[in-house]
């Protein structure tokens, strides 16, 4: 049985009754979900829910996020965690006040995050100016001395990046400038809400080890509670979240209807983030051939994966490599 | 189980140690686990927990039973069962030992020879060992590896 991850859009109730959870909308019409075949819940409608239901998910360690109506993470319930490790909590804490030690770890989100931005450039005629920013910059990157020049190393290679979703897009859906919010053409609207589901996913992937989400290397641990998702998470947007954008655009797969504007503002309707989510959902279960583990692996489980190498990493047992998809 | 890991993997021991943890999101464990709870519905103590330390499946009144999945890994069974009568013995309880194999209708049993409790005493020294160290024992194939919770750990 594969556990999956399931989309809320409808507004109502939430409710367990004995093992099932149920889903209901606001013209009283139910749905099942077995507690099973659920990997975690993703909430975009407004929803009720009591305590009840919070422990029956805790219990089966099933984690829950939620967005706000314009589909941006607003937070997630999380089952107190069973995966302590004492031993790697202090590794994490020692390799973040450790200067070089934490750079180390910085640098290798960076040059995974770089490599795929890159990677998806090259499929893509007339990006060689944007290339050659990134191959620089990235270069730098390997040679900066603190991680606020590293960050800066890091900005504007996913400046040029950004740049050129408008030469991969012909412009369908042009954007002016990445704006991080809020968000003021449907670019843009896409780019913050994939990596708004981006980023939730891997925290649901950090929570499955014993690593603490709220220390990081890359982002300050200070800059949101579980900071280390949004380092895991540069070298997953643009393998994961970015291929999609490019496909929903290319092959006109959104409409007007897909987006609502509102102001200065644009942001993706329902039907929209439905469509995102489809694809995002298949990717997710994508497989592909893992060389050492010698069995097939869905981007879903690399993203486990690299935290594990991460926790390898620590506990000193092999260095760091960020992935780079071979493939 | 320390004991056990120590016969199947060093590394594994070290890393179950330090708190890294897959066992649960093995299924073999799990069924494991479900083999003991029903194998054995009439015996009234079963899991029973010494000093927070050794958990023993069925505590009868002339020996000890442990349940097994697979004897795949005998020699790690057997060790682990030597170890709780040795644990015993220390308590002042004698018991001679069967290990189970309820899936292969098959059972072992287990004595406390003067030799067997010395190859308890140098297992319990080389996992203090592998114990001290700092860092994880290497990552060495074998044959079980990807049959193994930390296959995705050791290999991914
Ligand atoms: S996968 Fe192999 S090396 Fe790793 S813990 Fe298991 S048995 Fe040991």
């Amino acid at each position: 049985m594969t556990l999956r991850p399931y989309y809320i859009f409808s507004s109502g109730r939430i409710m367990r009754r004995e093992n099932t959870i149920y889903v209901e909308n606001e013209k009283g019409e139910k749905k099942a979900l077995p507690i099973e075949e659920v990997e975690s819940l993703h909430i975009f409608g407004e929803v009720e829910m009591n305590t009840k239901f919070l422990n029956f998910l805790s219990q089966h360690g099933k984690p829950i996020h939620f967005y706000n109506y314009y589909g941006f993470y607003s937070g997630s319930f999380v089952p107190r965690s069973k995966n302590i490790s004492g031993e790697l909590l202090v590794k994490q804490v020692e390799y973040y006040l450790d200067n070089e030690k934490r750079l180390y770890l910085a640098k290798a989100f960076v040059e995974g995050a770089t490599f795929h931005m890159l990677r998806n450039l090259r499929n893509y005629d007339g990006t060689e100016e944007f290339v050659r920013i990134i191959s620089e910059e990235q270069a730098k990157s390997f040679e900066a001395k603190t991680v606020p020049e590293l960050m800066g190393c890091e900005g504007r290679a996913r400046e040029a990046y950004y740049q050129a979703f408008n030469t991969i897009t012909s412009g369908r859906l042009a954007m002016n400038k990445r704006e991080k919010r809020p968000p003021k053409d449907p670019i843009n609207a896409l780019i913050s809400f994939g990596n708004s589901v981006m980023y939730s996913v891997v925290l649901s992937e950090i929570y499955k080890t014993e690593l603490n989400p709220t220390i990081s290397y890359l982002h300050e641990p200070r800059e949101r509670r579980f900071s280390l998702s949004l380092d895991i998470s540069e070298i997953f947007k643009p393998l994961i979240v970015d291929p999609i954008i490019f496909k929903l655009i290319n092959n006109s797969m959104l409409k007007e209807e897909d987006f609502e504007d509102e102001l200065d503002f644009c942001y993706l309707t329902s039907s929209g983030k439905k469509k995102f989510l489809k694809e995002f959902e298949e990717k997710l279960e994508t497989t592909i051939k893992h060389r050492k583990l010698k069995r097939s692996v869905s981007y879903r489980t690399l993203i486990r994966l690299e935290c594990y190498k991460l926790i390898r990493h620590l506990l000193q047992d092999e260095f760091y490599k960020p992935l780079k998809a071979w493939w | 189980m320390k004991i056990n890991y120590l016969y199947v993997c060093e590394r594994k021991l070290w890393l179950f140690d330090r708190g890294i943890q897959l066992e649960e999101n093995s299924e073999k464990v799990l069924l494991g686990k479900l083999l003991s709870e029903y194998s054995y519905p009439s015996e009234t103590r079963r899991e029973v927990l010494i000093d927070d330390l050794i958990k023993i499946d069925v505590m009868g009144e002339e020996e000890i039973r442990e349940i097994k999945y697979s004897n795949s890994l005998a020699s790690a069974n057997r060790i682990q069962i030597l170890y709780y009568l040795y644990y015993l013995k220390m308590l002042g309880i004698e018991r001679k030992g069967i290990i189970n194999y309820p899936k292969m209708r098959r059972m072992e049993e287990v004595s406390l020879t003067p030799e067997a409790e010395r190859e308890v005493e140098q297992a319990i020294k080389r996992v203090e060992e592998v114990l001290s160290s700092p860092r994880p024992p290497e990552v060495k194939r074998k044959s079980y590896c990807p049959k193994c919770a930390y296959y995705e750990f050791c290999f991914g």
